[in-house]
């Protein structure tokens, strides 16, 4: 289960920030900014090595004391960032490609939609629902 | 198969109707009120582009290089959106492609003679937006038009602009 997802534009600015209620969040904002570096590094290292097609899945980008963050891009470089409670080591990596197909799969949702534009933030329901269910529960959740 | 009308019916009647609210106020349409109803088509594809592109590539790896992603626009994403392929891609290799339809999906049902030659570009604004659309989600920022000299076969020219 997550502890805070995240969903960076193009531009490197978030679209879509969520964390776990009770901890600090601007701790988790930090974590996220941060590991926009390893994002970046990730895409265009990979570009110049091989040749061929590169996959969007970017695995663990970098595990901290608490936490481990994976990391995501799409074809029109948006970024999807998960991070997740280092405790909770029963989360294997294809759950966490499941996760980022489902975000995925709400995102172009969201995109389709015409009454978002592109490069607001993300406002809608479904969206939220679907990371709600990604995320920690924790006893304030009703 | 009526599915695929559907869309072009939708799409005539979108250009007439925009044609028919700029001209309401006066009798007589000018240059600027023609060019305002081409650029709100116009917009109206890239808007559209944007969200079918981030549909069309979802499962699909990163792209190369903008020559790997024109030839993606001219294959996958022209037949999920026009039914056909690309009949001809060329480019001078410095950021200008031109891609050629000889059977263009919207321009089928105008008749094949010169009659309406000059009105075909109202009926390719809309698709010159979606084509912008979907390459600048895919990062690469352009300058799309579209000519026409025999009906229904038409060209549209691709520049990318460069940062």
């Amino acid at each position: 289960m997550a502890v805070c997802i995240a969903v960076i534009a193009k531009e490197n600015y978030p679209l879509y920030i969520r964390s776990v209620p009770t901890q600090n969040e601007l701790k988790f904002h930090y974590t996220v900014h941060t590991s926009l570096d390893v994002v970046e590094e990730k895409i265009s290292a990979v570009g110049k090595s091989l040749g061929d097609q590169r996959e969007l899945y970017l695995g663990l980008l970098y595990p901290t004391e608490d936490y481990k963050v994976y990391g995501y891009v799409t074809n029109s470089k948006v970024k999807f960032v998960i991070v997740v409670d280092s405790s909770n080591t029963s989360l294997r990596d294809n759950e966490i490609r499941s996760m980022f197909r489902k975000l995925h799969n709400s995102f172009t949702d969201v995109m389709c939609n015409p009454f978002h534009s592109p490069g607001n933030t993300i406002q809608s329901k479904a969206f939220d629902g679907i990371v709600s269910g990604m995320m920690v529960q924790t006893a304030s959740t009703v | 198969m009526a599915d695929e009308s559907l869309f072009d019916f939708l799409h005539m009647e979108i250009v007439s109707h925009i044609y028919r609210e700029q001209q309401s106020s006066k009798e007589e349409m000018d240059n600027k009120d023609r060019a305002v109803c081409v650029s709100v088509l116009e917009s109206m594809g890239f808007r559209v582009g944007q969200g079918l592109i981030e549909r069309l590539t979802r499962d699909s790896p990163s792209f190369k290089d903008e020559l790997d992603v024109m030839k993606f626009v001219c294959k996958d994403f022209w037949t999920k959106v026009f039914k056909r392929q690309i009949d001809n891609l060329r480019t001078n290799h410095q950021g200008t492609y031109v891609l050629q339809d000889n059977t263009f999906s919207l321009l089928t049902q105008l008749s094949n003679g010169k009659q309406y030659l000059d009105q075909a570009p109202k009926y390719l604004a809309f698709s010159c937006g979606i084509v912008r659309g979907a390459l600048s989600n895919l990062g690469l920022d352009s300058v799309v038009t579209a000519e026409v000299s025999v009906m229904p076969s038409c060209k549209f020219q691709v520049v990318v602009q460069k940062l």
